[in-house]
């Protein structure tokens, strides 16, 4: 600029001003200028948001339709990466799956939601528990609706399992090398059905009541270990130390028996379970995936090592 | 004909998943059929024509020059899924908004239900306690269960009919797990709900639940009638019947076994086929049980100072 200060030190404050008002200068010219291109072309891109760093770093890979993009779509994918990205075209077919195994998973996220937010609004002490259940229907915006759901899910899903057991079955797909995971399957429908019966209880009204009684009084009769089983007397068993005890933290269904039916229906089982289900989902894809349906098998090849045949 | 208690049974809240129940297994028991005939069709074509068997595709639904094999997950399974939950929320939501949960009075120990049920999935255990003490019914024999479905993986040596439905190539397996699901589960289930009334007394579809039904019914054991008097007696008769049953069950099991299936037989470990054959009797021994009791009025066949059975 004109009259810059050569001697470094004693700059007077004439320099100084016009070296400010220069700036300022530029300043203003970049706001007129800079800016509105920088907000143009920001504008601009805008306009493919799929450019953005925001959406880059959240979705790690283009999604127009090639056959790549398809795979990544699974693979990339924390919550799809269960499936392979390419499948048997048979595998998809509805009559053969029954599709329940699928639904039973669907419906313990159903129930795991419901029962979150019902747990919000219950207390499991006997002065509280029934008194809540009548709360949340007739006071709980929704209560009603979301009471109802949890019930008809949790029955919907023990249908859906012994459906899901029925098919596989019938198609032969616990045999080689899936015997394993038919086991992990008997586990998780016998959790199924404790899940469903702890949580029968809950309400503290005479349905729940009454059943849980009916179910628990079974185990006053267990061999060796109740105190009306046999041998149970020999061994020492009382109604106050007996299995039965152990299981309703009491010699009647009572407080504690309200309390370790609550804590095994929301934590203790549904943990277990998803373990299980952990290891049956994992199971499913090293053992080859779904298991077909498959070329038929001829009873003369029955012993032989099998053949390749479409 | 009382419709109205028919219709208070069925339209029950808790009775509803029974009453959706019997269609839908109906429904996939065509389905499965269905597909059985057509792949049982198709086996008996190939193995009457081995040369055809060679080159002959092996599906119903065969595939085809310009087809894909495989197909993306993405989108042709997850749209399925997609669709499957879709369609299990709309159901819940309908179900939700139009049936209430039941709720009833405030537990009360003092005032019993009758007649008190278990939840609607452990009715057929309910009614096995007609027949058998509550340490078979309610302890045993849900362990049998659980175990007996454990082992089939590791008892059923038949290769075939592995990853599709048939009928002709497992008549043995297919007809056992039949018997066991949908007679000894499934109708136990069906029993306990509509049948059952109060005292667990045996009410007929439409028949008024009496509540004051008395039924003069005496049960006899089974050494009474022999006139078997002294406990030693007691046990050792009844050790002899509970033994011969298996004895001579076992052998008329294994005589039909050997027979129908040669192949099963010949691949059958020692190990399997015990196995095998315990649980097919105990299982046949429920509704033979059950016989006895209904008909004959037989309570029980052993009794000891321990245990009755």
């Amino acid at each position: 600029m004109a009259d810059e200060n050569k001697n470094g030190k004693n700059g007077n404050q004439a320099s100084l001003l016009v070296k400010v008002k220069a700036g300022i200068k530029e300043d203003v010219q970049s706001l007129k200028t800079d800016l509105p291109a920088k907000a143009k072309e920001q504008i601009e891109g805008l306009k493919d948001p799929t450019k953005t760093q925001v959406y880059t770093s959240i979705f790690r890979h283009k999604h127009d339709d090639t056959p790549r993009n398809r795979a990544l779509g699974v693979l990339s994918n924390v919550f799809l990466h269960l499936h392979p990205a390419k499948i048997n075209r048979d595998a998809v077919r509805y009559s053969y799956t029954w599709g329940m195994g699928g639904i039973t998973f669907y419906l313990f996220m159903v129930l795991t939601f419901t029962g979150v937010l019902l747990m919000f609004y219950y207390h499991p002490s006997k002065v509280q528990a029934f008194r809540d259940v009548l709360y949340l229907e007739h006071d709980v915006p929704f209560g009603k609706i979301l009471r109802n759901m949890h019930r008809w899910a949790a029955h919907l899903m023990v249908i859906a399992v012994w459906l899901h057991m029925f098919r596989v079955f019938l198609t032969g797909s616990y045999k080689k090398p899936r015997e394993f995971n038919w086991n992990v399957g008997v586990i998780l429908l016998v959790l199924t059905l404790l899940l469903s019966f702890t949580g029968y209880l809950l309400p503290d009204d005479q349905l729940g009541f009454w059943a849980v009684t009916v179910g628990t009084n079974m185990a006053r009769a267990t061999p060796l270990l109740g105190h009306e089983g046999p041998f149970g007397k020999m061994l020492g068993m009382t109604p106050y130390n007996d299995v039965r005890f152990g299981l309703l933290g009491g010699s009647i269904v009572d407080a504690n028996a309200l309390l370790r039916s609550y804590i095994w229906h929301c934590i203790g089982i549904p943990i277990v379970a998803s373990i299980f289900m952990i290891v049956h989902f994992w199971r499913v894809r090293k053992d080859g995936g779904i298991s077909g349906p498959a070329p038929v098998m001829l009873a003369e090849e029955a012993d032989k090592p099998r053949k390749k045949v479409e | 004909m009382d419709w109205r208690q028919l219709w208070d049974i069925a339209s029950t809240p808790d009775n509803v998943p029974i009453v959706g129940l019997i269609p839908l297994l109906a429904f996939y028991c065509y389905l499965a059929w269905k597909q059985a005939k057509a792949n049982d069709e198709l086996i008996g074509e190939l193995e009457a024509n081995p040369a055809m068997a060679k080159t002959h595709h092996r599906k119903t639904w065969p595939f085809r020059p310009g087809w894909q094999k495989e197909i993306h997950v993405w989108p042709f399974l997850l749209r399925i899924e997609f669709l499957a939950a879709i369609i299990v929320t709309i159901v819940l939501m309908v179900w939700s908004i139009t049936l209430n949960a039941p709720m009833e009075e405030p537990a009360n120990p003092n005032l019993t239900m009758n007649p008190a049920k278990a939840p609607w999935y452990f009715l057929g255990l309910q009614e096995m306690l007609v027949y058998f003490d509550p340490w078979i019914a309610g302890v045993v024999m849900p362990t049998l269960i659980i175990v007996g479905l454990m082992v089939i993986p590791y008892i059923d040596t038949n290769p075939l009919g592995s990853g599709y439905y048939t009928w002709k190539q497992r008549k043995f397996s297919i007809g056992t797990f039949l018997f066991g699901f949908i007679i000894l589960w499934v109708a136990m289930i069906i029993i306990g709900t509509f049948i059952r009334g109060p005292g667990w007394q045996w009410f007929w579809p439409g028949q008024t639940w009496d509540h004051n039904r008395l039924i003069y019914e005496v049960n006899i054991d089974l050494p009474d009638i022999f006139g078997i008097a002294s406990n030693l007696g007691k046990i050792i008769f009844g050790a002899v019947i509970v033994g011969g049953y298996y004895l001579l069950g076992g052998f008329v099991v294994h005589a039909l076994f050997r027979r129908y299936n040669p192949k099963d037989y010949q691949r059958m470990s020692l190990l399997q086929y015990s196995t095998m054959m315990i649980f097919m009797l105990t299982m046949i021994a429920l509704p033979l049980k059950m016989m006895l009791r209904l008909a004959f009025n037989i309570k029980y066949v052993w009794i000891t100072p321990w245990f009755n059975v």
